[in-house]
């Protein structure tokens, strides 16, 4: 039984001896702090091969970071009694709460739709069990994608990917500043006429820290108490105030 | 200068923040406020969560009504035992108020009930002041006209009767309570202290002298606030300190500037004044609830 998944596994495995990624980025995690206005991320590396480089077949490269999955509510408004109200709902299991995809040239000249199909490489690949009660969850979908992308979580950079002699490559992707915490994960794909051929995998933690994280854990683990830390901070200001007040009437 | 806000996960101008804060405070000092009913459509506006911005939105009141408070005291116009029936009633009615807000955010409803809420209050709050203060400078100009109160009403007919010696009331508790859970109900789900549901209640319904009432309501305001804050905090994990003291610092400095303009105008041009801004924002809210809005999804994303 291990043997055969084993073989399975080997099976799965893009054929990749020929050429691999070498990667580096230009930060290995994205620390939030208090003044977080977003963050770039360079993705660079090369090519390595020890063949000389096969020059009838085009040669693609395809980087995507995936911020955590979370599951999504959809909602559309709908008229009732005159005013517009949340009718029909579509709950997503998993849609990644970050997500951006570049390309050195056009997505499908880099990608064939099966590949997309195995590997989840473009955005509505990635978005995962979409149900619910009504009959055009597409719409559903393309809105998610459409909402996500206007706040800049979503990203499609076709061709924005520098790829020079076939052998390095570099791109820079921006997270913007409303970003969830987590681990993110950054792949980069080579492929061939359309293929994959190598796959290279690395996480991007990106965590709040030192006042953020302090506040956030507090929050969340210590509720009751950072509720009363809120109130104390609340009532000292307003006797604060009250007391400069008089200060100054003196 | 952007500030990220670790509850609401949102990145927003520090400055901007500021500026509500003030603003909201110039009006609270000139109108004696507390605010809430105008932070929290503000910071809808630039983009706070619904849920974040109500419940930060009572935790900015507290702040301003223990301030406003602490003057009451020192002149002795804050009626204790008024307070203190007020405020049970208050408190039950924010727990459920809380409870509410939990339901429909998972039914994904909250958005409406707090907008429908603020049309409602707004513009039936807002048209009655506009009028009243439109009759009061009326009738500042024709002297010789009077004010009529009808002392006795159905409220004074009701059982368990109790004593209100700073009030110098002599009525049933039913009514106080009723009043201070309809208030703590609309705390919880509107992020507002409900002083302009509650003075009125207390003047034309219970019959209070209109001098222990602000100071009555701020006393009561302070206690189901601050209870919903740490209800907000412990069940739906959405008070941000950070956006509260930012829009506190703006608050307490606009404040001082509000009592100073406030001084200077008339009553009823205040009041005026106050009605108009109280419609303006309920317009705009109507408008959002009327129209085709540009954008008919909307996500909630889980946690």
């Amino acid at each position: 039984m291990i043997r055969f998944i084993i073989f399975l596994l080997i099976c799965a495995l893009p054929a990749h001896a020929e050429e691999e990624i070498v990667l580096g980025l230009s930060q290995d995690q994205v620390a939030i702090t208090a003044t977080f206005e977003g963050s770039d991320i360079l993705v660079f590396g090369a090519v390595k091969r020890e063949t000389p480089i096969p020059d009838k077949s085009e040669l693609g490269v395809i980087v995507t970071i995936a911020g955590p999955d979370q599951p999504v509510d959809i909602w559309r408004k709908d008229r009732r009694v005159g005013i517009w109200v949340n009718t029909d709902e579509v709950e997503v299991d998993a849609a990644p709460s970050f997500y951006a995809v570049a390309t050195s040239a056009p997505m499908r000249d880099v990608l064939h739709h099966v590949e997309d199909l195995q590997y989840r490489i473009t955005t509505p690949r990635t978005i995962k069990a979409i149900g619910g009660q009504v009959s055009d969850s597409v719409a559903f979908m393309n809105a998610l994608i459409r909402i996500r992308t206007d706040e800049g979580l979503y990203q499609r950079l076709e061709g924005a990917i520098d790829l020079e002699e076939d052998t390095l490559f570099r791109t820079a992707i921006t997270l913007p500043a409303n970003l969830t915490e987590g681990t993110y994960e950054a792949r980069i794909f080579l492929t061939r006429n359309g293929r994959v051929i190598d796959e290279y995998r690395t996480e991007i933690p990106v965590r709040k820290v030192g006042l953020e994280r302090w506040l956030y854990n507090l929050a969340h683990n210590y509720a009751l108490l950072y509720g009363l830390m809120s109130l104390a901070i609340a009532v000292g200001a307003g006797w604060g105030a009250s007391a400069i007040f008089g200060m100054l009437r003196r | 200068m952007q500030v990220y806000l670790p509850i609401a996960e949102v990145s927003v101008n520090a400055f901007l923040l500021l500026g509500i804060g003030g603003l909201v405070g110039i009006l609270s000092g000139m109108f004696g406020v507390g605010g809430g009913f105008l932070i929290t459509p503000l910071l809808f506006f630039i983009g706070i969560p619904p849920a974040v911005a109500v419940a930060t939105s009572t935790n900015q009141v507290v702040a301003s009504s223990f301030s406003a408070l602490l003057a009451h005291l020192k002149r002795k116009t804050v009626d204790m035992v008024m307070g203190t029936v007020l405020l049970i009633g208050g408190l039950i009615g924010s727990a459920l108020g809380v409870l509410l807000f939990s339901y429909l955010r998972s039914l994904g409803q909250v958005d409406l009930l707090v907008q429908l809420c603020y049309v409602l209050f707004l513009g039936v709050i807002g048209a009655l002041m506009f009028v009243e203060s439109l009759n009061a400078i009326r009738r500042a100009n024709k002297p010789g006209a009077r004010i009529t109160r009808r002392k006795h009403g159905w409220v004074h007919n009701l059982p368990i009767k109790m004593k209100f010696r700073v009030s110098g009331l002599y009525i049933s508790v039913i009514p106080p309570i009723l009043v201070g859970m309809f208030v703590g109900v609309l705390a919880a789900i509107m992020g507002v202290g409900g002083g302009f549901i509650m003075v009125p209640a207390m003047i034309y319904l219970l019959g209070m002298p209109t001098k222990v009432v602000i100071g009555t309501s701020l006393f009561q305001i302070i206690f189901v606030a601050g209870f919903t804050t740490v209800l907000h905090a412990t069940t739906n994990h959405s008070v941000d300190v950070v956006l509260a003291l930012l829009l506190l610092i703006g608050g307490v400095i606009g404040a001082q500037f509000g009592t100073r303009l406030g001084v200077r105008m008339k009553a009823e041009q205040l009041r005026i004044l106050l009605a108009t801004l109280v419609l303006g924002v309920c317009l705009k809210l109507a408008i959002d609830l009327l129209i085709k809005p540009t954008e008919l999804y909307s996500l909630t994303a889980g946690m």
